[in-house]
């Protein structure tokens, strides 16, 4: 591990443009991809108790909350990212590039993300992207569009990958955005500090056609506390996390969001594999009468901030789909051109040219729909509707994505020598997740 | 800094646009769909209006003439001039989207709006533009025996240094406002040897004794818009009557004729949409009626089937609208976007088809009783999935770009 002072310096993600495309880029840039270890997986399958992490010592701090600034838009339609999203944004396409990809299949197999590639994205500041610089996050201006556009960027490298780097930040954001003055001064220290916690945004639950708007995980109070009880399904590194933000049913008022620190017991957690984004290392979480303070509750159980909760964090899924999509793309474009089948390459087929068409207009679709969910966000407008549209979008034709490029490559993309089966299965993984990523 | 609402300047345009479509296009579609190759003079005051419209803003209006180059004029957020414009290409593709939530036929049929306007906007010079500019000019390309392969075109354009004239010949058919509009703009070919690079396009007065009007055909939609075939014999126009270069570059190739397909895709892509918003609007009352409330935080699929169904058109609808926008607003800073263009076309071709069928599904016989203008407008729609370049057309020319195949690899 780096030094506290090492960290001081690297830890703003601002500070990417100040040290010339990131330090961590290049010290781990020199080694192969071969070299670098794994964890292992945890392969029994077994529940345990959650990983005993550290004792959140409830502040009480009055006084307004730091809020992130929103951005000023000027009005006119624009797709260029400003100064500072166009850098953030070249930096994470060549973390993605470099250390995401030529690791992806590997991690995609031991379900889990190589520790010093989490240790980067830490220090890259990730985890605090979208909390301000006041409460020592790394975000100069606080912005959907910039974590879509870091979500995206870092999905083109691996999308597992990509929701383990930045499942964590999920709990910082929303602190940042929804946390009072005494949740903020409890809480962000464990992301602004030199050891980063693992967190989880803990949404979807495992039955058939999930809603989030009719949990079954419940919270009833008792006294000063609330009691939490409900299974979570497909949390990313749920058997790491030390703080859960939890998705329960407040008895008489609906959904809402509750801190949860794993030190406060009631918490089990077990590995649960899935299709697509293993490298993400999903749990399942169960709150078994788990305990915490009045204090827990997010934004005063506003309805209002648990939707927009969700749709955040769809968004993010729909960035990370984005991501993936386009690295489909761009996988396929030199392979049909080089794979030759009857004397000529198969790209000179319309069959095989429309498909990459196809794939290039649907992809450029959700990516709009994307951007311009976040942007309304970014501007504090209502965009319930237009996260409803970059979702559908996503899941469907991100699904659909997935499943032509493996039809493209025909037996070599159904084989794990080529990356296209796992793109087909993170596609298709992507459209069903609620919660887990935010922006 | 990336932002894909509407801008505000326009909003006043789009505005006045939607009221024309409602108050003078809707309640006259059902008179000239019935009534076809009459001519709607509902819409020689209507071109009126759209001229005072366009002269009162900075921008230009509702029709295809406002596409063209990219805008001059310094941002209007100060003199950076890296900062991005939003001018004609978007402001027209916006406010087109609003008049076929009108008509679409009734939009094709308004004087001065043809898409020749766009190619003379385009291509046209100085001189060129204050000779044509201001007068409704339609395009004839299409010939019996060469649709979507637009190269392979036979009219021929000889010069005759004695007059210094261009002596047209050939045939042309689906010639959209052929018969009403002043001017035509003829696609010919200088030299049929050298293929696609000789193929060039002039301006010709409608009452050119040497271009003929051979029929007007009857369709399945835009039944108020005229479709022209045009028989051209002996068809004499000055020299200056030529748009762009009269150069034969064989490297540079289709380049001044199809750039202007650039411009005039996204429009068409807009008329789409537009049609398409038309569907959804009708569908979203027919099924609150029914009862069936579309909730947009739910699952769609825990939601009926139908709302389920309508979450998934809109949803494509969006992405049509967005990749239209995406494509004028390139052309209003000068990116190229010919990927673009093809791609809003492409897909908001589809979608507009995809659309107004699904809601003729959810409507039931309302969608295809004559009763309403549902059906209309799914007869209407299926033109734009074909006319500028068909659905197959802009799929080629994606693939063509991305993976850099000529048209001889890539049939």
């Amino acid at each position: 591990m780096t030094t506290v002072a090492d960290r001081s310096m690297t830890l703003a993600l601002r500070a990417i443009r100040q040290i010339a495309g990131s330090e961590v880029i290049d010290r781990v840039g020199l080694r192969g991809p071969a070299e670098r270890a794994l964890y292992a997986a945890s392969k029994n399958g077994m529940s345990a108790a959650a990983t005993a992490g550290r004792t959140f010592t409830v502040v009480t701090k009055r006084g307004a909350a730091e809020r992130p600034r929103t951005a000023n838009p000027t009005g006119l339609f624009d797709l260029t990212p400003d100064d500072d999203q166009q850098m953030i944004v070249e930096a994470m396409k060549e973390f993605a590039a470099a250390e995401l990809r030529p690791v992806a299949l590997a991690a995609d197999t031991a379900c889990a993300a190589p520790a010093e590639l989490l240790a980067s994205a830490d220090e890259l500041g990730l985890a605090t992207l979208g909390v301000p610089e006041d409460l020592g996050g790394s975000a100069s201006e606080r912005s959907a569009v910039t974590g879509v556009l870091v979500a995206e960027a870092l999905a083109h490298g691996d999308l597992g990958l990509a929701v383990a780097a930045l499942s964590t930040s999920a709990v910082p954001t929303a602190l940042g955005l929804w946390g009072d003055a005494g949740q903020q001064a409890t809480y962000l220290p464990a992301f602004t500090g030199d050891e980063v916690a693992v967190s989880a945004l803990a949404i979807l639950e495992p039955q058939p056609l999930f809603d989030p708007f009719a949990l079954r995980t419940t919270a009833k109070r008792a006294g000063e506390e609330f009691v939490l009880d409900g299974v979570k399904a497909l949390v990313p590194r749920g058997t790491e996390a030390e703080l859960f933000l939890v998705a329960a049913d407040l008895a008489g008022r609906g959904p809402a969001l509750f801190l949860v620190p794993t030190s406060g017991g009631g918490v089990t957690v077990a590995p649960e594999p899935g299709m697509g984004a293993r490298a993400a290392a999903t749990a399942t979480v169960t709150f078994d009468g788990a305990r915490v303070p009045a204090s827990a509750l997010l934004g005063e159980g506003a309805r209002e901030v648990y939707a927009e909760c969700v749709h955040r964090a769809r968004l993010a899924w729909c960035a990370v789909a984005v991501g993936a999509a386009q690295a489909a793309l761009d996988y396929l474009i030199p392979y049909v051109n080089e794979r030759v089948a009857f004397g000529e390459p198969i790209a000179h087929r319309q069959a095989v040219a429309f498909s990459v068409s196809d794939i290039a207009i649907e992809t450029a679709g959700m990516r709009l729909a994307t951007w311009r969910a976040a942007s309304l966000a970014d501007a504090g407008k209502d965009f319930l509707r237009e996260a409803a549209v970059a979702r559908q979008l996503c899941a469907t034709h991100g699904a659909q994505i997935g499943s032509s490029a493996v039809q493209l490559l025909g037996g070599h993309g159904y084989t794990k020598e080529y990356p296209v089966e796992r793109w087909y299965r993170d596609l298709r993984t992507a459209g069903v997740f609620e919660g887990a990523l935010l922006v | 800094m990336i932002n894909l609402e509407t801008p505000k300047k326009f909003r006043p345009l789009i505005g006045q646009a939607h009221m024309v479509a409602q108050e003078v296009l809707r309640p006259i579609s059902r008179k000239y769909d019935t009534g076809e190759h009459e001519r709607p003079k509902e819409l020689d005051f209507l071109a009126a209006v759209l001229d005072g419209m366009e002269d009162s803003g900075a921008t230009s209006g509702a029709g295809a003439a406002g596409a063209g180059k990219g805008e001059d004029k310094p941002a209007a957020n100060g003199t950076d001039p890296s900062a991005t414009k939003n001018g004609s290409n978007l402001s027209t593709a916006l406010s087109i989207m609003e008049m076929c939530w009108g008509d679409v036929g009734l939009l094709l049929a308004i004087p001065g709006q043809g898409l020749g306007n766009s190619a003379i906007a385009a291509v046209a010079s100085p001189e060129q533009l204050k000779e044509f500019g201001g007068r409704w000019a339609a395009m004839a390309i299409t010939e019996p025996e060469a649709g979507s392969d637009s190269a392979a075109i036979r009219t021929t354009a000889r010069y005759d240094e004695a007059t210094d004239e261009y002596v047209l010949d050939g045939e042309k058919i689906y010639v959209t406002a052929g018969e009403r509009a002043e001017l035509v703009v003829v696609w010919a070919s200088l030299d049929r040897s050298v293929g696609r690079a000789a193929i060039k396009s002039f301006i010709v007065e409608r009452t050119n004794p040497g271009m003929k009007l051979d029929r007007l055909e009857h369709k399945l939609g835009i039944r108020a818009s005229d479709t022209a075939a045009f028989i051209l014999q002996d068809c004499r126009v000055p020299a200056s009557a030529l748009l762009g270069s009269p150069e034969v570059d064989v490297k540079k190739g289709f380049g001044g004729v199809m750039q202007t397909f650039d411009n005039t895709r996204p429009l068409v892509a807009a008329m789409a949409v537009g049609c398409a918003k038309a569907c959804l609007d009708f569908t979203r009352d027919a099924l609150n009626e029914a009862g069936v409330t579309i909730d947009y935080d739910r699952p769609a699929l825990a939601q009926s089937a139908a709302a389920a169904k309508f979450l998934a058109m809109e949803a494509e609808y969006d992405a049509a609208r967005l990749l239209t926008m995406q494509a004028a607003w390139m052309a209003d800073n000068r990116k190229p976007n010919s990927v673009q263009a093809s791609i809003a076309k492409a897909k908001a071709g589809r979608t507009g088809t995809d659309v107004a069928f699904g809601c003729i599904e959810l409507c039931g016989a309302a969608g295809v009783s004559e009763t309403e203008l549902l059906e209309k407008w799914a007869r209407d729609v299926k033109i734009l999935d074909i006319f500028e370049g068909t659905q197959q057309i802009q799929l080629l020319i994606i693939a063509r770009q991305l993976l850099g195949l000529t048209s001889a690899q890539l049939k």
